[in-house]
């Protein structure tokens, strides 16, 4: 079963509603005891990453996300589900994320239009969370804050906006995506699809090993 | 590089796309589902649901039409019409809309934008605004925003400039600037309007009103400085294709998401 964590972000339905149309196995859960039986976890967001970590701390989200991720669960995050991994955010001041990747959240510059929204190309490492989906292909992008890292081997697709930033992330069980695959079109779907896939080898792997 | 956006506007009223599209000859025309489909084939980078029903009766048919688009067409959905609190926003947005647009009723009550951005974030939260001329040729520009424009239009005083400024400062995540003037037309779109709000703001704007042919859109996107331009009659009577519109602007050099062709 694949636990698709409810905080209240904004976005979960239709994160819900792509991952069915998918076929994935999901069950939507509210309780850390769920996330932490789970084959494997999906962290959806959109909004703020303060809120966001208030919200998963009230929850004790945060040790359950922290435990599974450590266990080696299969785990993505999308949009601030990605950001939290990070150290800290500068989001209405510099706060504390989960710390589970090396980098800060940043703001994107003055001159720019904030937030960016719209569909921009990613370049990605041709990894196979990326199967049948072109280099350069448009995802579907709404946010102002990004992640600043300086592992470069944590990137697993990049795209520009006034700077090049990390439209993915993926080390070990985790996988992020600072866009928001629900809402980009047949790339976004098949996107979901891989990273279903990639997830089942790895949680019969688990179970294997147990 | 990020892309500029192409929004079929749909109307609907009691859960039918109304003002139908002849060139659909193997589907139902009316079906928001089947046309939201159609259009997301096509290539559109978004679509606009804009209710244009009256009863309340109507208005819980949309919210299940705008759940059935949602299970079937992944792209981001806007839903206007109608929206008056932020209980109307929620409804929207937990049927599977990703953005709502408000236009009248954030005039008479603009803690409505504040209130949905705090509670929604700015990037679900579209303002929309229908703007007409009021300076004498010769004088210099001015337009006024006026409220009501389906049946009877009604100045409010505000200046549109003004107005997108202040939107923006309590909370509006994207602007979509309606010509009265240029509505219709299919002459083109207001530019000089656009420009003039596109340089005060830094959120999104959306052109629309007065698209008749791909040249209008490359100038909203140019003159114009829009980020975006919805258009309503052009594609639903046939005239051009998303997709034809796509392959003119990217041959202008303006960057536009190119989806895969059906084979």
């Amino acid at each position: 079963m694949i636990a698709v964590i409810n905080y209240g972000a904004g976005n979960l339905p239709n994160a819900v509603r792509a991952l069915e149309y998918v076929q994935a196995p999901i069950e939507v859960v509210t309780d850390p005891a769920a996330v932490l039986a789970a084959d494997a976890v999906v962290l959806p967001g959109v909004g703020a990453t303060a809120d966001t970590m208030r919200s998963l701390r009230e929850m004790g989200m945060d040790s359950a996300i922290r435990a599974v991720i450590a266990r080696g669960t299969p785990f993505l995050g999308i949009c601030v589900g990605m950001q939290v991994l990070a150290e800290q955010s500068e989001e209405f001041g510099l706060h504390e994320c989960l710390g589970l990747v090396p980098g800060t959240i940043r703001r994107f510059d003055q001159g720019l239009k904030v937030p960016q929204i719209g569909w921009n190309s990613v370049q990605h490492d041709g990894s196979a969370l990326w199967e049948g989906i072109p280099n350069g292909a448009e995802f579907y992008f709404v946010h102002s804050y990004y992640l600043a890292t300086n592992d470069a081997a944590l990137v697993a697709g990049r795209t520009e906006y006034g700077l090049t930033f990390p439209a993915a992330i993926a080390r070990d069980n985790i996988t992020a995506v600072q866009f928001h695959p629900e809402k980009s079109g047949q790339w976004g779907l098949k996107l979901l699809g891989n990273w279903v896939e990639l997830a089942r080898g790895r949680a019969l792997g688990i179970r294997d090993r147990d | 590089m990020l892309t500029r956006r192409i929004i079929p506007c749909l109307d609907v009223k009691a859960g039918r796309v109304v003002k139908g599209i002849s060139f659909l000859n193997h589907r139902d025309a009316g079906d928001p589902v089947q046309l939201a489909a159609f259009y997301n084939e096509s290539g559109a980078d978004e679509l606009v649901f804009y209710d244009i029903t009256a009863s309340s009766d109507e208005r819980n048919i949309m919210v299940e039409v705008v759940e059935q688009v949602a299970r079937q067409v992944f792209i981001p959905l806007t839903v206007g019409g109608g929206i008056r609190s932020v209980d109307d926003m929620y409804r929207m947005l937990r049927a599977g809309a990703d953005k709502v647009s408000i236009n009248t009723a954030a005039v008479l009550n603009p803690q409505l934008i504040e209130d949905g951005a705090k509670r929604f974030g700015s990037q679900c939260i579209v303002l929309s605004m229908d703007a007409r001329r009021i300076n004498e040729p010769g004088q210099p520009s001015q337009w006024n925003v006026f409220t009501h424009t389906g049946r009877d239009p009604r100045p409010t005083g505000l200046d549109a400039i003004e107005w997108a400024k202040r939107v923006v400062d309590l909370g509006a995540g994207e602007l979509v600037i309606n010509s009265m003037d240029a509505d219709g037309t299919g002459a083109g779109y207001d530019n000089e309007l656009l420009a003039a709000i596109s340089a005060q703001v830094g959120v999104p704007v959306i052109a629309s009103g007065g698209a008749g042919k791909p040249e209008h859109l490359l100038a909203a996107l140019h003159e114009g400085q829009a980020d975006a331009v919805l258009a309503a009659s052009i594609f639903h009577f046939g005239t051009y294709t998303v997709e034809a519109v796509k392959d003119y602007l990217a041959a202008q050099g303006i960057p536009m998401r190119r989806t895969p062709r059906p084979v």
